[in-house]
């Protein structure tokens, strides 16, 4: 079964290290064990290479973590963190799933936002949260995501973005879709502008998200062995019937077909993202 | 007016209902169709062309679904590849070009999921249409006949007016899928065509659309008669629209903002 790992989504396989305690090894440090090479590997060790395993798998990482990891130390501003949205179709269930979410995660909603410097250039940064609803967008991530790119337009700022997100949040109906429309909307005034966005996806971008900010990026840029994609892998299946080529949806065979522009390990987005950045940095040339 | 949400689902899908090209054949008059996306292939789920609408040169956008089995395969269900998006887009943007106004008839259970539609983004080719249409300087005009299926129909649909007949639904996923996900159980799919609010007086009510259209006479001249007199009128408001663009923006902007609470910000 082991072989078979890699069909299965990345929350299933790390089910073991999210749910329950890390295996003690015979040493007495506790060790996660990697769904790709089935090695245990010492935590210490996992953290100190920004949770990926030296065979090269990505683990989740939460969004605070990441904006540690990406943000000049000491410079995020967060932004709009107030902003929240309750049950708007009073949608059977809904209230008390978002309440468990919000006290399991910490997070108030499924995206941060706020201002930063990523190698002292300045930036507005939106971070998505997978461990909140699988990032899904209702009216509060639309809302918020809006209003970070109304701000990067008003200051002449770039706009980074890392996506996370099973799609649409379908608890908000077509509330949550309209988003897709709000947020394009926004990104194409920031865009006429001039200004600089760059997505990174992460695993999994999917839905409503992929079909709106996800691609609508100057620069798209991924993480290795990401899931990015429109319609879900088993929906494909059951639909056409025919078996999926290896691969699929993966981030390599989504950069293979022509729409993203590069992927980027986790070590490495801090400085390739400093570099687009300086590369678009219009002081003194105006 | 006393059915069901999850029988109006089944009335929007209704295979005797009219379908686009129905629309496009009895509200205007010498259609045109323009064929492909210039880029890989024509898709047949969406029709699209110039007419004449009461006299004046429109560009027209309908996702067809096809009556007759045969029909309905040739047009795969209404459920259009990335290259039907980017063909409507390709006319949309020609239609801004010579100041046409837009008007687009949207029936689908949403974009198609295939290994082909994946392979050239599907994604992608939505969110350009999303973007790109937000900003088109010509009048757009969105009706929802049938089945309004998520990001599939929003593709078609950032207009400056939305309307939608009286028994369309549009919703961010099929009541069956949400039941499945949610409860694993796509019986349960009444309760969710209830709960995810679909209907036409659902998305008047929540301010997604400006007019709901009466099913009185449905395909029958004086239905198509109504219909293009609407059509008419309404594009000599927006014609008129200085600020078509940022109205169109605020639009969008306005939706489901009274069910966001700001705090501290």
């Amino acid at each position: 079964m082991a072989l078979l790992n890699f069909l299965k989504p990345k929350n299933q396989l790390e089910e073991g290290g999210r749910t329950s305690a890390p295996v003690q090894s015979d040493a007495g440090e506790p060790e996660k064990n990697c769904p790709n090479c089935h090695k245990d590997i010492p935590l210490s060790k996992l953290w100190a290479n920004d949770l990926v395993c030296s065979c090269g798998y990505h683990f989740r990482m939460k969004a605070r973590q990441r904006i540690r990891l990406i943000t000049d130390k000491d410079s995020f501003r967060e932004l709009y963190s107030g902003v929240t949205a309750d049950n708007p179709l009073n949608f059977p269930g809904y209230k008390e799933k978002i309440e468990t979410v919000r006290v399991a995660s910490g997070e108030k909603e499924a995206v941060i936002c706020g201002t930063a410097t990523i190698g002292e250039q300045p930036c507005c940064l939106f971070v998505m949260e997978s461990y909140f609803m699988m990032g899904s967008m209702g009216s509060a991530v639309g809302e918020k995501i809006t209003m970070l790119f109304e701000y990067a337009t008003k200051n002449h700022l770039p706009v980074i973005g890392f996506t996370v997100s099973g799609g649409a949040r379908m608890q908000e109906g077509l509330l949550s879709l309209m988003q897709m429309a709000k947020t394009s909307a926004a990104i194409k005034r920031h865009s006429d502008t001039g200004l600089l966005y760059v997505a990174v996806l992460t695993d999994p971008t999917t839905g409503g998200v992929t079909a709106s900010f996800a691609m609508e990026a100057d620069i798209i840029l991924a993480e290795p062995g990401a899931t990015v994609g429109f319609a879900g892998a088993r929906v494909i299946e059951q639909t056409t019937k025919k078996s999926l080529p290896q691969g699929f949806q993966k981030s390599e065979f989504v950069l293979e077909h022509g729409f993203i522009d590069s992927i980027v390990t986790r070590p490495n987005q801090k400085k390739t993202l400093t570099d687009i950045l300086k590369m678009h940095d219009r002081k003194g040339s105006v | 007016m006393n059915e069901t949400a999850y029988e109006r689902v089944k009335l929007a899908r209704d295979n005797n209902r009219p379908t686009g090209l129905d629309y496009i054949r009895n509200i205007f008059k010498g259609f045109l169709e323009f064929h492909g996306d210039r880029s890989f292939a024509d898709d047949t789920a969406i029709v699209g062309g110039i007419a004449k609408l009461n006299g004046e040169p429109v560009t027209v956008i309908a996702i067809e679904k096809g009556h007759t089995a045969k029909e309905r395969t040739y047009r795969n269900f209404g459920a259009p590849h990335p290259e039907g998006y980017r063909k409507a887009l390709r006319l949309m943007k020609q239609a801004e070009k010579f100041g046409r106004p837009i008007i687009c008839f949207i029936d689908t259970s949403g974009a198609f999921c295939g290994i082909g539609a994946e392979e050239r983004g599907q994604g992608q080719a939505i969110a350009e249409n999303l973007m790109e249409m937000s900003t088109l300087c010509v009048p757009i005009i969105s009706i929802l006949i049938g089945e309004g299926g998520s990001g599939g129909a929003l593709a078609l649909a950032v207009a400056d007016r939305v309307w939608m007949l009286q028994n369309a639904v549009y919703s961010v996923i099929s009541p069956e899928g949400c039941a499945s996900i949610l409860w694993k159980d796509s019986a349960k799919a009444e309760t969710a065509a209830a709960s995810l609010k679909l209907t036409a007086e659902d998305a008047k009510s929540l301010g997604i659309i400006e007019k709901i259209l009466s099913e009185k006479d449905i395909g029958k001249k004086e239905f198509y008669d109504r219909i293009r007199t609407l059509l008419s009128e309404e594009i000599k408001i927006l014609a008129n629209d200085l600020d078509l663009v940022s109205n169109r923006y605020e639009r969008f902007r306005n939706i489901g903002a009274g069910v966001v609470t700001k705090e501290n910000i």
